[in-house]
């Protein structure tokens, strides 16, 4: 159970920890995972009427893995439009925290939070 | 500078293992260096010593469980004792019947020994425990079959710390006449032992979880009314040919010294463990969704196994590596294994895989536990913080009743 130095630091010293107003129209709120699974990920964009992300936030329960990684995304997130926010492969979360191969659902996970997160604003914002 | 120098995570793992007592290293070393004959050497006093030394530590042994020196057999550890035992004795009584009776809960070695006499043809029954970890009387008597030949149940559970009705349950086998083992590895040192009363055939010891050394154990083999073993390990007839194997001297007089110290000091060491014991589960019990598995009152003191919900396991082991403790996850391999014996109680996944085992022993101080209750509180707050499952059960959701995107 070796981690890499990058999880270690993302897990003592998680980013952009917290819950934005899910109602708040700007707002979209992505939830994967499962308790039984052992990873559920939320995440929490806020975007300006111009398409930009402007904050984001997220809970995680799972291992420091999942942590790290959806701690990542939320410093990847800020100041990216919608459509470079969805390009956000999972490989380079994985890549950027050296998951071993056994952790790399955790960030598939991430980036399933993200494409939920986009999509919950999409449908709120009836586009 | 001092900060970097790593510290040495606090030893609450006295259920793993313990340290060996400096009296009984003491003991040892003479006869590692000086003392080092073959204790069957019968024509010279090199041999003499050794064998005084082994008799008298068979008599140590013997005197904390009350029982005949006559009826002990030295083995490597409570490992070869349970697996001598179970397969010993079914083989030798395989005429009654082919029936073997236990416990879901059981370590480890006992259910792969069931295992193995399932392959030979024997039939088991392996026995659910209540939720509280004990074995339910009724039912432990209508799993007992005219074919049953043997049954086996753990003095103490090495998980969770329970006790079982030992006594009550050798009635029952007496009884039916059903051979009756006991693994008492996680016992000796902690509870009072008294074979003379305890209706019990076959009894299994360990030395390294009572402050002696590793690779050495004992099997009480009742003499009155005789119970008869298959040697599972043949040679020199060693052990009236229960056990052959030159005896491992100094090993077993370490366990003689550990075994006569536990005798000795056994009441006001469980006192004292006890006070910790109490405190350390005051303090976790300040939090909030905080759940003992297994009985608190027929335990023994020295074994706490908590549940914290809502915080995942394997970030839990992360937050705690400042301490020596077992979880109730192993996540040694890809996916995380919840532990078996706290799934037998009926815990579910999430609580089984966020349990912590402490247990606390002869050498863990106030300090020590007041460190504990500190850091886990401090982590399990930042766990929780973190997670969205505690958000939503403070919100008043039912997570059973949510429905989870699968992935």
């Amino acid at each position: 159970m070796a981690y890499s130095e990058k999880v270690l630091d993302h897990y003592e010293n998680p980013r952009n920890v917290g819950t934005l107003d899910k109602d708040d129209p700007h707002v979209g709120t992505g939830m994967v995972g499962a308790p039984a699974c052992g990873d559920v990920m939320k995440l929490q964009i806020k975007v300006s009427d111009d398409g930009v992300i402007q904050d984001a936030k997220f809970k995680t329960y799972g291992c420091g893995s999942a942590i790290a990684s959806s701690s990542l995304v939320t410093e990847w997130l800020k100041g990216k439009t919608l459509d470079q926010a969805s390009e956000i492969k999972n490989s380079a979360i994985a890549e950027e925290l050296s998951l071993p191969p056994v952790k790399i659902h955790c960030s598939v996970l991430a980036e399933d939070a993200i494409k939920s997160a986009i999509a919950d604003l999409k449908s709120k914002q009836g586009k | 500078m001092t900060q970097d120098i790593a510290r040495k995570p606090i030893y609450l793992d006295y259920s793993s293992t313990t340290p060996i007592d400096p009296r009984v290293a003491e003991k040892m070393i003479p006869f590692i260096t000086e003392h080092f004959g073959n204790p069957a050497s019968r024509s010279h006093s090199f041999g003499w010593t050794a064998e005084k030394g082994v008799e008298e530590a068979r008599e140590e042994v013997a005197k904390l469980v009350n029982a005949d020196p006559r009826e002990i057999v030295w083995t490597s550890g409570a490992t070869e004792s349970n697996n001598l035992a179970i397969k010993g004795a079914s083989h030798f009584y395989s005429t009654k019947g082919k029936h073997i009776l236990t416990v879901a809960t059981e370590h480890k070695c006992v259910i792969d020994s069931f295992r193995e006499l399932e392959r030979e043809g024997y039939t088991a029954t392996y026995l659910e425990p209540e939720p509280n970890g004990l074995v339910d009387l009724e039912k432990f008597k209508k799993a007992i079959r005219p074919d049953t030949v043997l049954a086996s149940v753990m003095f103490v559970n090495n998980e969770i710390g329970v006790i079982q009705d030992i006594e009550a349950l050798g009635n029952i086998c007496r009884e039916q006449k059903v051979i009756f083992h006991v693994d008492a590895a996680q016992a000796t040192g902690k509870v009072n032992i008294d074979l003379e009363k305890l209706p019990v055939d076959l009894m299994s010891f360990s030395a390294h979880k009572t402050y002696g050394p590793k690779g050495i154990g004992a099997l009480y083999v009742r003499r009155k009314p005789r119970i008869r073993i298959e040697a599972q390990m043949h040679g020199g007839g060693h052990e009236r040919g229960m056990r052959s194997g030159t005896l491992a001297t100094h090993q077993i007089v370490g366990m003689g010294e550990a075994f006569r110290i536990a005798r000795i000091e056994m009441q006001l060491e469980n006192e004292r463990i006890r006070k910790l014991r109490d405190k350390l589960l005051h303090g976790l019990q300040d939090m909030e969704e905080v759940y003992v598995n297994g009985d608190l009152k027929q335990r023994i003191e020295h074994n706490l196994n908590i549940s914290f919900n809502y915080v995942e396991g394997e970030s839990l082991i992360m937050a705690v590596k400042d301490i020596a403790v077992s979880s109730g996850s192993a996540c040694t391999s890809a996916s995380l294994e919840p532990s078996y014996v706290l799934r037998a109680l009926g815990r579910s996944d999430e609580l089984a895989h966020s349990s912590i085992r402490f247990s606390i022993g002869r050498f863990t101080t106030e300090a020590d536990v007041d460190f504990t209750i500190q850091l886990l509180k401090e982590k399990i707050q930042k766990l929780r913080e973190l997670s969205p499952l505690w958000d939503m059960f403070k919100d008043g959701i039912d997570i059973s009743k949510v429905e989870w995107a699968a992935h």
